[in-house]
C-alpha cells in the first residue's frame, strides 16, 4: 500500500465500502446478470458542512468559516457523539476536520459497519430535526407535549447554552430588523410577533445602554412567550424551536444513508486550503480551531527546519502533526485494533467450541 | 398450489414459491404469514380474478401513501379496501383467496427489481395495518410464529427506565401512564421506530412497547417476502416461464402491466425534445416541480443530488438525448464549478442515469408517489411543491404560472387536505383550460398530456388560419 501510494501520488484518497468482489473486476461480474457486485461493509459516516447553515450565520457564507461560526460544528460534534455512544452504543468513533468547511464522522464498530441502507437511514432520520427544503419558512417543528429524551438532553446540555452564551452575541442575532424579523417569523402567533416587533422598532435608541441588545431582546421574547397568558401548546414549544433552528446539527443525509458513498480519508490534504484533515477530539472539541490546522506548506517548512534526516520513520514527531497523529493512534486506532482482535478471537473460540461439541457427538 | 382449468387438472407449475406444507397458520383473526404456498387446487379464472382483487387493494394503498395519509387514516383505508375486495361470507374462502392472490401476485411482481420493490412495499404496508387490527392474543401468536426471540422486560429493568419510557410516550402524544409490557430489542430490528424517534434508545437497544411490536413483526415479514421474491424470480426465469408459456405466462405478464401504469423510462412515440426548446416547453408543459427546478438551476447554476435525479430523469423521460443532457447540465454547472469539475464529478452520474455507467440499468423517471414521499433538506429544490412548499411560496409560484382567484383557492384547498396529486391535476386544468379525467400521477404524464393538448390547439389555430 505504501509503495503504491508513493508510486501513484494521489492528491486525495476517498474511502468507500468493502465490496463482495474485487471492484476492478466489477464489469466482468456485471455480465453475469445477478447482482454479485454489492457493498458488504462500510463505516457509518456523517458529513456536516458549515455552508448548510448559511441562513443562520452572518459572519461568513459558503465555504468560509471563522471562529464565530465554527461553534456550530462544535455543537454538532457534541450532540452526535453523545448520542452515538449513549443511545446507539457505539464506541469506535473518529471525528475529523474535513479540511475546509466542516467535519466528518466515522463510526467504525463492527456493528456499525454491517448496517444495511435502511438502518443507516433510520439513524440519520433519528438525528434529523431540520426539515423542509428551501421553500418552507419554518423548518423545525417540534410536536408533542414533551421532547424525546434525546432531543431534551441535547437541548439542555448543549443547544441552549451555546445559543445563549455564544451565538446570540457572536452572530448578533437580534441586532438588526432584518435579523430579528427572521426569528419573529418562527412564532406562529402573529399578535405576539408584531407586539415584539413594534416594541423593538420603537426603542432602537435605547440599545446604547450597557445591556447587550441581543440578550435583552431574547429575554423579552422568552418572557413574552412563556408568560402565563400564552401557555398555549404551540407557543410553549416555540422558544425551543427557535433555538433548534439556529443551532441543531444539519446533516448531509444522503452521505449517511447509503453504503456506497465515498468520503475523504482522514489526514488527506484539502486540495483548496492545503489543510490536513486532522482528527478532532470530541472531549475537547471546544478548543479546536480550524484556522490553526497545519497546512501542507507549513509541514514542509517544519520538516526542513528540523534538518534533513530524510526518510526517517519518525519525522512526523517533529512537526505540528505530532499531536494529531498521537491522538489518532491512542484514542482511536489502538482501541479499535484491540476490539477487532477480541472479536476474531471470540469468533474463533465459538467455532472451536462448536467443532468440539460435534466431535463429542 | 395447483392450477386447474375448469375441472381438468393440469400440471402444478405455479407452485411457484415452493410447495409443501398445508395452509400456513392463519393466526386467530386469519392473518397469514405466507411462509409456504398452500396445496390447493385453483381454477384458472380464480387465479386471475383473485389477483386482480388483491391488486385493487394494493393500488388503493399506494394511492393512500402518495396522499401522505396519516397512520390512523391508512388503517381505516386498508380495512375498507380489504372488506370491499377480499371478503367472502365464508371465512375459509376469504383465507384461501388471501393466500392464493398473494402467491399469484408474487409471481407477477417477482420479475424486475422495480416490480419487486413496489410489491414488497405495498404488501408490507397491507400486513402492517392488518396486524394492527388483530386482537392482542393473535398478535402474540403471530409474534411466536415469526419466532421472535424477545422476552418481555423484567420488572427491575423496567423500573430503571420507566421515566424515560414515559417521556417517549408523551413525546409522541400518548398518555404518560406507561404500558406494562416492553421488549428490549437491538435498534437494527426496528428502523422505522428509530427513524421517527418513537422509542427510547440506550446503548444500542430500543425499548419496544407491546403496542409497537407491529414494527418488529413487519421487519421480519418484509425480510421473508423480500427473500422469497428473489427465489421466485429465479424459479420463474429458470423453469416456470418456459413451462407455462401457453398458460400462466400470458396472464402473469398481462397482470403486471394492467395496473402499473405506463412505463416512462423510454420516451413514448419516439418524441424528442431538443436543448433550445427546454425553456419554452417548461413554460407551457412542465409540471410545477420540474419548472421550479429549472428556474433554480438557471438561477444558481447548481442543483443538489435529489434535484439532479428528479429533474434529470424527467428530462430523459421527456425525450432529451444523452448528449443533449450532458450539454444542458454542463452549460449550467460550468458557470458555478467550472467545466473541468463538471466533467470529473457530475458527468458520470448523468451517464449513469442513462444506463451508461456502473450497474448499467436504465433508470426510470420518478413517479409522483416517489416525489411526494421525498424529504428535501437544506438547499434542496426537489420534491413535490404541493407537499413541500410553504403556503406563501406555493401561492407565489402558482401566481407566476398565471393561476389566481377561484382555481387557486381550489388548489390550495386540495393541498390542505393533502391531495397533492389532485392539486397538480387542478393546476394542469387551470393552465390548459381543459379537464384531465385521468388525474396526474407522473410528471412525465403531465408533460405528454400537456403536449397533446397543445398540439390539438395548434392544429385548430392552423386550420382556422388556412380557411
Amino acid at each position: 500500500m505504501e509503495s503504491s501510494i508513493k508510486e501513484k501520488c494521489p492528491f486525495k484518497i476517498d474511502i468507500g465500502p468493502v465490496y463482495s468482489v474485487d471492484p476492478a473486476k466489477r464489469h466482468a461480474y456485471a455480465q453475469s446478470g445477478n447482482n454479485v457486485f454489492v457493498p458488504v461493509e462500510r463505516e457509518l459516516i456523517f458529513d456536516i458542512d458549515i455552508s448548510d447553515y448559511d441562513d443562520v450565520r452572518y459572519c461568513c457564507s459558503g465555504a468560509d468559516v471563522c471562529k464565530d461560526c465554527w461553534p456550530l460544528m462544535t455543537i454538532a460534534i457534541k450532540i452526535l457523539d453523545a448520542s452515538l455512544r449513549d443511545d446507539f452504543g457505539f464506541n469506535h468513533i473518529l471525528w475529523a476536520y474535513s479540511g475546509r468547511r466542516g467535519v466528518h464522522c466515522w463510526v467504525c464498530d463492527s456493528r456499525a459497519r454491517k448496517l444495511n441502507n435502511e438502518q443507516r437511514a433510520a439513524i440519520a432520520d433519528y438525528f434529523r430535526v431540520y426539515k423542509g427544503g428551501e421553500n418552507t419558512m419554518k423548518k423545525v417543528s417540534l410536536t408533542g407535549p414533551v421532547l424525546h429524551p434525546f432531543l431534551a438532553r441535547s437541548y439542555t446540555d448543549v443547544l441552549k447554552c451555546f445559543f445563549e452564551d455564544k451565538l446570540l452575541l457572536s452572530q448578533q442575532l437580534f441586532a438588526s430588523e432584518e435579523r430579528y424579523r427572521k426569528i419573529l417569523d418562527l412564532i406562529p402567533d402573529e399578535n405576539i410577533a408584531s407586539e415584539l416587533h413594534d416594541r423593538w422598532q420603537g426603542n432602537r435608541r435605547s440599545s446604547i445602554s450597557k445591556e447587550d441588545v441581543n440578550a435583552t431582546r431574547w429575554e423579552q421574547l422568552k418572557t413574552t412567550l412563556q408568560s402565563g397568558k400564552h401557555k398555549a401548546q404551540g407557543l410553549r414549544r416555540c422558544v425551543e424551536e427557535i433555538v433548534f433552528s439556529y443551532t441543531y446539527p444539519r446533516l448531509d443525509m444522503e452521505v449517511s444513508k447509503h453504503m456506497n458513498h465515498l468520503l475523504k480519508a482522514p489526514f488527506c490534504i484539502h486540495p483548496k486550503t492545503g489543510r490536513v484533515c486532522v482528527p478532532i477530539d470530541p472531549n475537547n472539541c471546544d478548543d479546536f480551531d480550524p484556522t490553526t490546522v497545519p497546512t501542507l506548506s507549513q509541514l514542509l517548512g517544519e520538516l526542513n527546519a528540523a534538518g534533513l534526516h530524510s526518510n526517517s520513520e519518525n519525522d512526523w514527531e517533529r512537526t505540528s502533526l505530532e499531536k494529531p497523529i498521537r491522538f489518532f493512534r491512542t484514542a482511536f486506532l489502538q482501541p479499535m485494533l484491540k476490539a477487532c482482535k477480541e472479536e476474531l478471537e471470540s469468533a474463533y473460540n465459538a467455532k472451536l467450541q462448536q467443532s468440539k461439541n460435534s466431535l463429542a457427538w | 398450489m395447483e392450477i386447474v382449468r375448469s375441472h381438468r387438472q393440469l400440471a402444478a407449475a405455479a407452485a411457484a414459491a415452493g410447495g409443501g406444507g398445508g395452509v400456513d397458520g392463519g393466526g386467530a383473526g386469519g392473518l397469514p404469514t405466507y411462509r409456504t404456498a398452500p396445496q390447493l387446487e385453483v381454477r384458472l379464472e380464480e387465479f386471475e380474478l383473485f389477483a386482480i382483487d388483491r391488486l385493487r387493494v394494493l393500488k388503493g394503498i399506494a394511492d393512500g401513501l402518495s396522499r401522505g395519509k396519516r397512520p390512523e387514516e391508512m388503517e381505516k383505508l386498508v380495512n375498507e379496501l380489504w372488506k370491499v375486495h377480499m371478503r367472502h361470507q365464508d371465512p375459509a374462502e376469504t383465507l384461501n383467496k388471501d393466500i392464493i392472490s398473494h402467491f399469484v401476485l408474487r409471481l407477477v411482481y417477482c420479475r424486475t427489481e422495480e416490480l419487486r420493490k413496489w410489491f414488497l412495499s405495498m404488501e408490507t404496508t397491507l400486513f402492517r395495518y392488518r396486524f394492527r387490527l388483530e386482537s392482542p392474543e393473535s398478535q402474540r401468536m403471530l409474534m411466536s410464529e415469526f419466532q421472535l426471540p424477545y422476552k418481555a422486560l423484567p420488572h427491575s429493568e423496567f423500573e430503571a427506565v420507566k421515566d424515560k419510557l414515559s417521556q417517549v410516550a408523551r413525546s409522541i402524544g400518548q398518555s404518560a401512564t406507561v404500558e406494562s409490557v416492553f421488549f428490549k430489542v437491538p435498534f437494527e430490528e426496528v428502523p422505522d421506530l428509530v427513524a421517527s424517534r418513537r422509542v427510547f434508545l440506550s446503548k444500542g437497544y430500543t425499548y419496544v412497547a407491546m403496542s409497537q411490536v407491529v414494527s418488529l413483526v413487519v421487519t421480519q415479514f418484509r425480510c421473508n417476502i423480500s427473500k422469497a421474491l428473489v427465489l421466485t424470480n429465479r424459479k420463474w426465469m429458470a423453469t416456470i416461464k418456459e413451462q407455462e408459456k401457453d398458460r400462466l405466462t400470458p396472464i402473469v405478464e398481462a397482470l403486471s402491466n394492467a395496473y402499473f401504469g405506463p412505463d416512462y423510462s423510454q420516451p413514448k412515440d419516439a418524441v424528442e425534445i431538443s436543448l433550445k426548446d427546454i425553456d419554452q416547453l417548461a413554460r407551457t408543459s412542465f409540471p410545477l416541480c420540474m419548472h421550479h427546478m429549472l428556474e433554480k438551476l438557471r438561477e444558481n447554476h447548481h442543483l443538489k443530488h435529489g434535484g439532479r435525479m428528479q429533474f434529470g430523469l424527467f428530462l430523459k423521460g421527456a425525450g432529451l438525448k444523452l448528449e443533449d443532457a450532458l450539454a444542458f447540465w454542463r452549460a449550467e454547472f460550468s458557470q458555478k464549478v467550472g467545466s473541468e469539475r463538471f466533467d470529473k464529478e457530475y458527468a458520470y452520474s448523468i451517464r449513469h442515469n442513462y444506463g451508461k455507467e456502473g450497474k448499467r440499468t436504465d433508470y426510470t423517471p420518478y413517479s409522483c408517489q416517489k416525489i411526494i414521499s421525498a424529504t428535501p433538506g437544506v438547499g434542496d429544490h426537489h420534491g413535490c411543491p404541493y407537499r413541500h412548499f410553504g403556503e406563501e411560496n406555493l401561492r407565489a409560484a402558482l401566481n407566476k404560472m398565471g393561476i389566481s382567484g377561484h382555481p387557486l383557492e381550489e388548489i390550495m384547498d386540495k393541498v390542505k387536505n393533502r391531495h397533492y396529486q389532485l392539486a397538480c391535476t387542478l393546476t394542469f386544468e387551470a393552465a390548459h383550460g381543459v379537464s384531465c379525467d385521468t388525474g396526474i400521477n407522473h410528471p412525465n404524464q403531465y408533460f405528454s398530456e400537456s403536449q397533446k393538448v397543445l398540439k390539438v390547439k395548434n392544429q385548430a389555430v392552423q386550420s382556422q388560419a388556412t380557411t
